[in-house]
């Protein structure tokens, strides 16, 4: 059910400070949500997909992994046109489909299919427990870090209970439909994953207690900013610069 | 309930997230260490409940269950939903860094809400114990729902007749939630109600 972080090919670019490669993450997104101007859109959208194929990632690959996230962009696209007042761009038989709602639209798109391959490629490929490490040194709070470590870990573990439920569930001959007795039935199986989350999260944390855990993970892994780093820092922030600089030109000719 | 990436104007993202991280500060604050880890383990369990698809129809709809997380953590569903839409955001690609803020507080805050109103209630007439799980799951889908579609509004008028369709396919949903909510709250107050925290003030 969870994907695994996508394989980056071995390059330059994966010894990268995993910490610079958030931050570039963060600052290419707003970037990119920020604008608003067609150009610096494809600006945004043809530096995330070059980069990607620079890197050795498949395209197809990338484009798989965020399809899920247009299911959003596809309601819009089904309602923005016929609902934004303008000019017609269009017929669809004897509907108007109006320009600025296209426009409208296809910006979205655009975004989101800059911004989703440039995360996937900047932070979808980094396991979890770098990622937060790495957040642990950008000082972000500590208890906020051990909660995401944790929940990862516990996805899985929760996943495999959920499923042997379900299992259960369907060997007593339960079958789902659109009535009372499946939302009460899914409802009791939730109620029986909540339940054993906690009284589970209390025994572990009893363990961790006996390990002399104090609130921080330790980890063997060292991250450091190398003196490759700082070129690289000036090369990712080449992309989010182009984004606003032509953002900033075209609306202040 | 995800907003996409690159949807909303800057005044939403920003205050999205300005309301998003003083939540998280106060949820983290009241969590204590031992908290955290159950915190964690109820937000893994949110994030799988969440892929859930329950057949409505001909279709399926999938849980959002931000009622039963604010009643079973208060302000810690801030980090809590939090994290796991982050996890949802770096795996999945539902919605994105620039609208977790937005996304954490369309989910969070009713949740928190709906922790107070479940309190109340149920302090008020402990037998309306199940009738306050119903009232906490429908509340937060149509909180979530009113607060996804203002998010939209706000950013561009035009989105207005997108947010109505929005908040009304969640009608259903709501009235899903509330079942489930109230059917989960009853089952743990049975057999655990120390999670459910009522006996500290009563």
């Amino acid at each position: 059910m969870l994907p695994e972080p996508l394989p980056l090919p071995d390059s330059p670019f994966r010894r990268i400070d995993p910490r610079l490669r958030i931050v570039t993450a963060v600052l290419f997104s707003f970037a990119v949500a920020l604008a608003s101007e067609w150009a610096a859109l494809g600006a945004g959208f043809g530096c995330a997909w070059l980069a990607i194929i620079l890197c050795g990632l498949s395209p197809w690959r990338v484009l798989k992994r965020i399809a899920p996230a247009f299911g959003f962009i596809l309601f819009l696209w089904a309602v923005l046109p016929l609902t934004v007042p303008g000019p017609a761009l269009l017929r669809l038989g004897p509907l108007p489909l109006s320009a600025p709602g296209i426009a409208l639209a296809g910006g979205i798109t655009l975004k989101a299919a800059a911004i989703l391959p440039a995360i996937t490629l900047l932070i979808g490929t980094l396991p979890v427990a770098t990622i937060g490490h790495a957040l642990q040194r950008l000082r972000v709070p500590e208890k906020l870090v051990y909660l995401l470590l944790f929940c990862y870990r516990y996805i899985f573990v929760i996943e495999e209970e959920y499923r042997r439920l379900e299992r259960a569930a369907r060997l007593r001959s339960f079958r789902p439909g659109t009535n009372l007795h499946t939302y009460r039935t899914y409802a009791y199986l939730i109620a029986m994953l909540f339940l054993r989350a906690a009284l589970r999260a209390d025994q572990v944390h009893r363990a961790m207690l006996c390990r002399g855990f104090h609130g921080r993970f330790h980890t063997l892994e060292e991250i450091r900013f190398r003196a490759t780093d700082r070129y690289w820092a000036l090369a990712l922030a080449i992309p989010p610069g182009i984004v606003t600089a032509l953002q900033w030109l075209l609306l202040h000719p | 309930m995800h907003i996409s990436e690159g949807v909303l104007a800057a005044p939403v993202l920003f205050s999205g997230l300005a309301v998003a991280a003083a939540g998280t500060a106060i949820g983290l604050k009241k969590l204590s260490l031992e908290q955290t880890g159950r915190a964690g383990i109820l937000a893994a369990s949110f994030f799988v409940a969440s892929l859930i698809h329950i057949p409505f129809g001909p279709g399926s709809v999938h849980l959002i269950l931000n009622g039963v997380v604010g009643v079973l953590l208060g302000w810690g569903a801030f980090p809590a939903i939090l994290t796991a839409l982050t996890l949802q955001a770096v795996l999945f690609h539902y919605g994105g860094l620039t609208v977790l803020g937005v996304n954490t507080v369309i989910m969070a805050l009713p949740a928190v809400v709906c922790h107070y109103l479940f309190r109340a209630l149920v302090r008020h007439r402990p037998q309306w114990l199940t009738g306050a799980g119903f009232a906490a799951g429908l509340v937060a889908v149509l909180l979530a729902a009113l607060m996804a579609a203002l998010a939209l509004v706000f950013s561009d008028e035009s989105f207005l007749e997108a947010a109505w369709m929005l908040g009304v396919a969640h009608f259903p949903v709501m009235v899903i939630e509330g079942v489930v909510t109230a059917t989960c709250v009853s089952f743990l107050n049975r057999v655990h109600p120390a999670l459910l925290h009522l006996e500290k003030e009563s």
